[in-house]
C-alpha cells in the first residue's frame, strides 16, 4: 500500500510484473466503498501495462483508453454507464478488454452510444465480456484487424426506432468475430464497409431486426453461426464473394420475415447451411454466379425465393423437405442451374437405380407463381382448388417457367 | 321430438353410411398419424381431408336420408305431431350421429398418440369443432334442397353442384377475382368473400391458428388484425353460426308450406 494514494479514497496496488520488466500490474478495487477510479489506474498507466479491476461496481464516466493496456476484470467487475453514457472509448491500438460486466449506457438519439466503442484503433482484442442493457454492444468504426471473442451481449430492445446493435462494425476490415451471443438487439451483428473478415461460430437470436446485416462487405466468411428467431433474419446485400458455410437459419418466421435475404451478391458460396422453419428460406434478388451446395431446407414457407433478375447461380445437392413452396419465382424464364437437389415432394421413380430420378422435377407450382404476382391469392393456400390446378400445371407446364427443372432429382435426402 | 331424435339417431348409427365414414376417418388418421409421427403436421393434413369430406357426406348422406326417410315422415305426420319437431328430430339425428362417427374416427387414432399432453390439443379442438360445424351446415343445406326437390335426380343433382361449387369452384372463383383486381386493394373484399364460404371461412380460420398465417404476406395481417380483435372473431363465429341457422331458417319455413 502507498499511502499517498490510499488517502484519495482508493487502493491501489502497485506490483512490478515478473514477466516483463516494464510492463505493470494496478488493481483497482472497491474496498474503501467510494468512488471508481479505473480512469485514475489507466491515466497512471504506461503503455504496456495491465489493469486489474476487483468485483465491484463501477460508476465512472465514460473510460477513455488512449494507450495500449491489458484492463481485466476479475469475477463480479461490473462498469455501469447510468443509463447516461458510452462506458469504454479505446482510441488506441492493442488494447485488451477482458472479462468485465457491462451494463446501462441508455439510449441516445444524438450519438451511437456503446459498452465498448473503438475508434481508429488496431489490434485491439475484446474477450469474454458480458454486455447487458445497452444501446450498442461492441462498436468499431474505422478500426482494422481487430479481435472480438466470446462476449455474451444482451439487450432489451423492442422497437426498431429506439435500439442499436449488438455488434456494429463500420469501415473496419480484417476483423474476426467469434463466438459471441447476440441477443435482442436491434441487429445482431452489423457490418458496413467492412471486407476480408471471419465471422464465426456466433448466435444471435431474437433480434428486432435483423440477427446479421452487412452490406458493401466483401470477402468475408461467414461459418457456423447460428441465427434463430431473429425479426427478420439474415440479410446481406450489395457484397461480392461471401462465404457463408454450416450456419443455422432457424424460425426466423413472421410475415415479412426470411432466414437469409440476398440481394446483389456476386460470386458467393453458400454451402452447408440449415434453414429450418423460415418463412422464406432464402430470398434472392439480383444475385449472381452464386455456388448454393449441400444446404438443407426444411420446413419453410417459401425454400427460395429467386427474382427474375438473379443469373448463373447453381443449386447443387440440397435437401428440400417439407417446405409449403420449394421454389417461387416472378419468372416465366429461368437462368439458373438446378440439379441433383433432393425433395421431398418428387414423386418420379428411379428404373436404372443410379439414385437419380428418371423424371425431371418441377419446383416451382403454379400456386407458388400466382402467389409471387398477387400476394393476396396466399390466402387460398390448402384449398382443394389450388391441389387441382397444380396437378394440371404440374402434367402441362404453361405459366410456369418450362426450364426450371431439376432433371436429375435424387431419390434419397444428401447427407 | 326427443323420441324422433333417439330414434332417426339409432338407426343411423346401425346404418352402413356412419360405420364406412367412421371407418375411413379412423383409416385415414391413423394412417396420417403412423406416417408423420407428428401430430400438428398430422393436423394440417387431416384439415384438408375434413374440409374435403365432412362437407360431401354431409350433404349427401343428408339427401339420401332425407329421400330413404319419407315414407316414414308421412308416417309420422299423419299421427298428431308437430311438423316441425318431427323434422327436428330427424335432422338432429343425422348431423349428431354423422358427427359422432366423425369425432370417434378422428378422437381414438388422436388420443392413442397423445393428443391431451401435447400442446397441440387446442389446435385439435378447432379442427372437430370445423368438422361438426360443417356436418351441421351441410346437412341442414342437404334436407333444404331433398325437401324443395320432389325428383330425387334433382335432389342429388344440386346437392351434388352445390358442394362442388362451395369446395371447389368459388376458390376459383375467388382467385380470378383476385387476379383480376389485383390493382386495388383486396383486403376487405377478400375478408367478404371469406365470410361468404363455410368451407374458406373454417379453413382459414384454422389456418391463422397453426401460425401458417406468416405465408399469407400483407392480407394475412389484416385477417390476423380483424379476427384477432374481439369484433372480427364474433364476426366470424356469427358468419359459422349463420350458415347453420339460415338453411334451417328456409327448411322450416318450406316446411310449413309445403304440401305432403
Amino acid at each position: 500500500m502507498i499511502p499517498s494514494i490510499k488517502h484519495i479514497g482508493l487502493t491501489f496496488t502497485f506490483l512490478c510484473s515478473s514477466l516483463l520488466a516494464e510492463a505493470k500490474v494496478w488493481t483497482v478495487s472497491q474496498q474503501a466503498g467510494k468512488g471508481t477510479s479505473i480512469q485514475q489506474a489507466i491515466d497512471k498507466a504506461e503503455a504496456g501495462d495491465t489493469i486489474t479491476i476487483k468485483e465491484g461496481v463501477y460508476r465512472e464516466s465514460t473510460i477513455q483508453v488512449n494507450k495500449k493496456l491489458l484492463i481485466r476484470g476479475e469475477k463480479g467487475a461490473v462498469l455501469d454507464g447510468q443509463g447516461q453514457h458510452e462506458i469504454i472509448t479505446i482510441t488506441a491500438d492493442g488494447v485488451v478488454v477482458q472479462g468485465l460486466t457491462l451494463q446501462n449506457t441508455g439510449m441516445s438519439y444524438m450519438e451511437d452510444r456503446a459498452a465498448i466503442n473503438i475508434s481508429k484503433s488496431r489490434l485491439c482484442t475484446i474477450k469474454d465480456n458480458v454486455i447487458k442493457n445497452t444501446f450498442f454492444g461492441i462498436y468499431l468504426e474505422e478500426s482494422h484487424n481487430n479481435r472480438i471473442l466470446n462476449n455474451k451481449i444482451y439487450g432489451e430492445a423492442e422497437m426498431e426506432a429506439n435500439s442499436g446493435n449488438a455488434i456494429h462494425l463500420w469501415y473496419s476490415d480484417t476483423a474476426t468475430i467469434v463466438g459471441n451471443q447476440a441477443f435482442n438487439h436491434r441487429d445482431g451483428i452489423y457490418l458496413e464497409f467492412v471486407n476480408n473478415s471471419r465471422i464465426e461460430n456466433n448466435i444471435s437470436r431474437g433480434n428486432v431486426r435483423y440477427g446479421l446485416h452487412f452490406m458493401f462487405s466483401d470477402h468475408n466468411q461467414y461459418i457456423r453461426n447460428t441465427f434463430e428467431e431473429n425479426g427478420a433474419g439474415v440479410a446481406v446485400m450489395f457484397s461480392r464473394e461471401i462465404i457463408m458455410e454450416h450456419n443455422k437459419f432457424l424460425h426466423n418466421w413472421g410475415t415479412a420475415s426470411y432466414g437469409l435475404l440476398l440481394k446483389e451478391i456476386y460470386d458467393s458460396k453458400i454451402e452447408n447451411n440449415t434453414f429450418d422453419q423460415n418463412t422464406v428460406g432464402i430470398y434472392a434478388e439480383s444475385i449472381t454466379r452464386c455456388h448454393v451446395f449441400s444446404n438443407t431446407f426444411s420446413r419453410n414457407g417459401w425454400a427460395l425465393r429467386m427474382s427474375g433478375s438473379s443469373m448463373d447461380n447453381v443449386f447443387k445437392k440440397n435437401n428440400f423437405m417439407s417446405n409449403t413452396f420449394d421454389i417461387s419465382t416472378n419468372a416465366r424464364e429461368n437462368h439458373n442451374v438446378y440439379s441433383q437437389n433432393y425433395w421431398s415432394e418428387y414423386s418420379g421413380y428411379d428404373l436404372d437405380r443410379d439414385g437419380k430420378g428418371d423424371v425431371p422435377y418441377r419446383p416451382v407450382k403454379l400456386f407458388s407463381y400466382v402467389v409471387s404476382e398477387v400476394d393476396a391469392s396466399a390466402l387460398l393456400l390448402r384449398s382443394f382448388f389450388i391441389d387441382v390446378l397444380n396437378y394440371a400445371e404440374k402434367i402441362v407446364p404453361s405459366l410456369t417457367p418450362a426450364t426450371l427443372l431439376d432433371d436429375q432429382p435424387l431419390m434419397k435426402p444428401v447427407l | 321430438m326427443i323420441k324422433i331424435f333417439k330414434y332417426s339417431f339409432y338407426d343411423l348409427l346401425k346404418s352402413r353410411w356412419s360405420v364406412i365414414s367412421l371407418l375411413f376417418y379412423l383409416a385415414a388418421t391413423f394412417g396420417l398419424l403412423y406416417l408423420n409421427m407428428d401430430l400438428s403436421k398430422s393436423i394440417i393434413s387431416l384439415m384438408n381431408i375434413v374440409l374435403f369430406l365432412a362437407p360431401l357426406t354431409a350433404i349427401m348422406f343428408g339427401v339420401i336420408y332425407f329421400y330413404n326417410s319419407r315414407d316414414f315422415m308421412e308416417l309420422l305426420l299423419a299421427q298428431p305431431l308437430k311438423r316441425s319437431s318431427v323434422l327436428w328430430g330427424l335432422y338432429l339425428g343425422l348431423a349428431t350421429s354423422l358427427s359422432l362417427s366423425f369425432l370417434i374416427g378422428m378422437g381414438v387414432p388422436f388420443l392413442s398418440y397423445g393428443i391431451l399432453v401435447s400442446g397441440e390439443i387446442w389446435n385439435f379442438m378447432l379442427l372437430i369443432f370445423i368438422g361438426v360445424l360443417l356436418t351441421f351446415i351441410f346437412s341442414a343445406i342437404a334436407f333444404l334442397i331433398a325437401l324443395r326437390n320432389e325428383n330425387k335426380t334433382k335432389g342429388f343433382g344440386l346437392s351434388l353442384l352445390l358442394w362442388l361449387f362451395t369446395a371447389l369452384m368459388y376458390d376459383g372463383i375467388f382467385l380470378l377475382i383476385l387476379i383480376v383486381f389485383q390493382d386495388y386493394p383486396l383486403e376487405k373484399l377478400s375478408l367478404a368473400l371469406t365470410l361468404l364460404n363455410p368451407i374458406d371461412l373454417l379453413r382459414i380460420s384454422m389456418m391463422l391458428k397453426l401460425d401458417v398465417s406468416a405465408l399469407f404476406g400483407f392480407s394475412g395481417a389484416v385477417f390476423n388484425k380483424f379476427l384477432g380483435q374481439s369484433t372480427g372473431i364474433l364476426l366470424s363465429i356469427g358468419c359459422a353460426l349463420l350458415w347453420v341457422v339460415a338453411p334451417l331458417g328456409f327448411l322450416f319455413r318450406s316446411l310449413a308450406k309445403k304440401d305432403f
